[in-house]
């Protein structure tokens, strides 16, 4: 069994996020980028697998241009055995969804583990997406993943509690911290980075998809502004504040 | 003690990010992973405690720290000097201790094995000191030879089917828990050998150097030989004289250099972060000339550093970077770490001289860093003879 892990380049968590000056995209001078964190937990979770002789494979896949390629090392160094890169920079959730499921028609996996979204638009159309186009199974909010021959078991987080499912392969996944824990995440170490540069990393070409959502501008949050304190014997000047300035009321 | 959160991020003042290799940049970014799991949250606690916190052995050598530009063949990473170099700077940024362990490793033990030994002592030794199952130390310093090494007296004599080692050892990382060393004897015609001595050899002791005020957590003793029988075969056959042990001490000063510059880096980025949130006179620290003027210098310092030692790996990387080049790296890397620790600590005022931060731990430390390897004052003279071409040693 072969498993795809769809891969988010994404800044860092800790990175301080500023804008081109007309507001259009994202300044990336100075930002380090990650695999997104829920995508991490996704990838971890199919080298546990192919360890326990469950998979054959496990395959990264980013779509963006060659600067996310770091990324993808990094991945092949903490042990994924090979990398895609669809050649492409996306704007859309479609677009993504479209290009893996084109890949994957080509070249076909069983299991495809995302992660629930991506850290930096806060994106998270792409799985339920691609699994449609896949005309394969979703599970989202994926805390929990067993395989027994072609099927699967799988926890959700929901509201108020967590669902058991069963499902037959191919299989979407859509998952986050749960799927393994932190502490099992990897950090690749140096035999890994020096194996790494021979394993192979295939560009593909993407095919023409048109991006039904389009950004237009991104603006930073208003930062907090300091507390006013109203005397408790004023409380008409508080609802005041509150109807007129606030306009919570 | 709960350990302070890590959020070391390493300034970059002048983008020399972007003349590293992508490769250069995982290897940093996994090693201060690294760091940031197993080593900051309880590297204060050994240190306070003076303990070597032994359970990192592993994870050095899983990370690969032990000898990562040993070939793989004989199971280092096959990693350039400037990747070495990148390690040494993010472990020293943890603590200069675990980088000692490290840098005593690499390239006072697996170094000299590799270069000067034998087919078959590579292949005995160094797979399992890079996978942490064996630790070495390095045995040159003696208690009446320190900057003067080639007056050594501890002596190896031909015993026929084997050597009689006889001398003693100081100053020795590792030595209290090391499963061989490495140590430089003379022998009957005062000429300098490396011979691999193991523990459980007779008459080889380890005792250990108590009561440190500087790389706590790291373990230092002396390596005590009384008539101790050592096989032929543990000679390393392809290197004699001062120039061997020399040779390691490159190796090791180089990694040095970018460890200090580590530790450098660690100061700042702790001063810096808490100079804008300590608020006196109604306002962060940090809007202030005096603690601006400090600041300044510290990332003018360091960015000039980290020109000088990315430079140095490259001529590394080439075979080209000379001793006087690698002295010069080392006794200005440790020096500037060192003030800007002292700086640094006057910046955090009493909070600096706690356990809470690492900047009084760092400039402990680096009292020692500043005096192994050869002192702050012998590189001077190592550098004043290499552009003078003369000697003020003798």
């Amino acid at each position: 069994m072969k498993i795809l892990v769809c891969i988010s380049h994404v800044p860092d968590t800790t990175s301080k996020i500023q804008f081109t000056a007309d507001g259009a995209a994202l300044d990336a001078q100075g930002i380090q980028f990650v695999i997104n964190p829920h995508d991490e937990f996704g990838l971890t979770k199919a080298l546990q697998m192919k360890e326990a002789g469950l998979a054959t494979q496990v395959t990264a896949l980013i779509v963006g241009d060659a600067s996310v390629e770091p990324t993808l090392r990094k991945a092949l160094a903490i042990g994924a055995d090979d990398a895609v890169r669809i050649d492409a920079r996306p704007e859309s959730g479609n677009q993504v969804a479209q290009w893996i499921a084109e890949y994957v028609q080509a070249n076909p996996y069983e299991l495809v583990l995302c992660g629930i979204e991506s850290i930096d638009y806060n994106g998270g159309t792409v799985p339920g997406l691609l699994a449609h186009r896949m005309g394969a199974a979703f599970a989202n909010a994926c805390i929990g993943l067993e395989l027994s021959g072609t099927n699967a078991t799988v926890l959700r987080e929901i509201d108020g509690g967590k669902e058991k499912l069963t499902a037959s392969l191919p299989l979407v996944v859509a998952g986050k911290k749960g799927l393994v824990e932190e502490s099992e995440l990897r950090i690749p170490n140096m035999r890994g980075i020096m194996a790494a540069r021979t394993k192979p990393l295939a560009v593909v070409a993407p095919s023409a998809v048109a991006a039904q959502v389009v950004s237009k501008r991104f603006e930073k949050p208003v930062g907090r502004t300091s507390v006013r304190l109203i005397d408790k014997d004023n409380l008409g000047e508080l609802v005041r504040l509150l109807h007129e300035e606030a306009k919570v009321i | 003690m709960a350990a302070r959160q890590d959020l070391y991020q390493h300034p970059d003042y002048y983008l020399m990010d972007e003349m590293l290799s992508d490769e250069h940049k995982l290897i940093r970014e996994a090693t201060r992973e690294w760091v940031k799991r197993d080593v900051s949250p309880i590297i204060e606690e050994y240190a306070q405690r003076a303990e070597f916190p032994k359970q990192l052995v592993k994870g050095l050598a899983e990370v690969g720290a032990f000898g990562p530009y040993i070939p793989t063949e004989y199971g280092g990473a096959g990693l350039d000097q400037i990747s070495y170099g990148l390690m040494m700077m993010e472990i020293e940024r943890g603590d200069s201790g675990v980088r000692s362990t490290c840098s005593v490793q690499s390239s006072l033990v697996m170094y000299p094995i590799y270069a000067y030994g034998s087919e078959e002592q590579r292949r005995k030794y160094l797979p399992k000191l890079a996978s942490g199952e064996m630790l070495g130390s390095f045995g040159l310093t003696e208690p009446n030879f320190g900057s003067n090494p080639g007056g050594m007296v501890t002596n190896i004599k031909d015993m026929g089917d084997h050597y009689l080692l006889n001398g003693a050892k100081m100053w020795i990382s590792n030595a209290p828990f090391c499963d061989i060393a490495v140590v430089w004897a003379k022998n009957e015609a005062g000429r300098i050998h490396g011979v691999i001595v193991e523990r459980g050899m007779e008459g080889f002791t380890t005792p250990e150097t108590h009561n440190k005020w500087s790389l706590r957590a790291s373990a230092t003793g002396e390596l005590v030989f009384d008539n101790v029988k050592v096989p032929k075969e543990n000679l390393l056959p392809n290197k004699s004289g001062l120039g061997a042990p020399l040779g390691c001490l490159d190796s090791a000063r180089y990694g040095i250099a970018w460890g200090a510059l580590g530790a450098a880096m660690d100061c700042y980025d702790t001063a810096l972060r808490y100079s804008k949130e300590r608020v006196q006179f109604d306002r962060p620290i940090g809007g202030f000339q005096l603690q601006q003027k400090k600041l300044a210098e510290m990332i003018t310092e360091i960015t000039k550093a980290q020109l000088l030692t990315l430079r140095l790996g490259q001529l590394k990387n080439e075979g080209r970077a000379t001793t006087g080049q690698i002295s010069m790296a080392k006794r200005n890397n440790v020096n500037m770490a060192l003030e800007i620790a002292r700086e640094a600590r006057q910046m955090l005022g009493g909070m600096g001289i706690t356990g809470d931060y690492p900047i009084m731990r760092h400039m402990m430390n680096l009292e020692s860093v500043v005096t192994y390897e050869g002192t702050h004052d012998i590189h001077l003279l190592i550098t004043g003879m290499d552009v003078t071409g003369l000697s003020a040693f003798k």
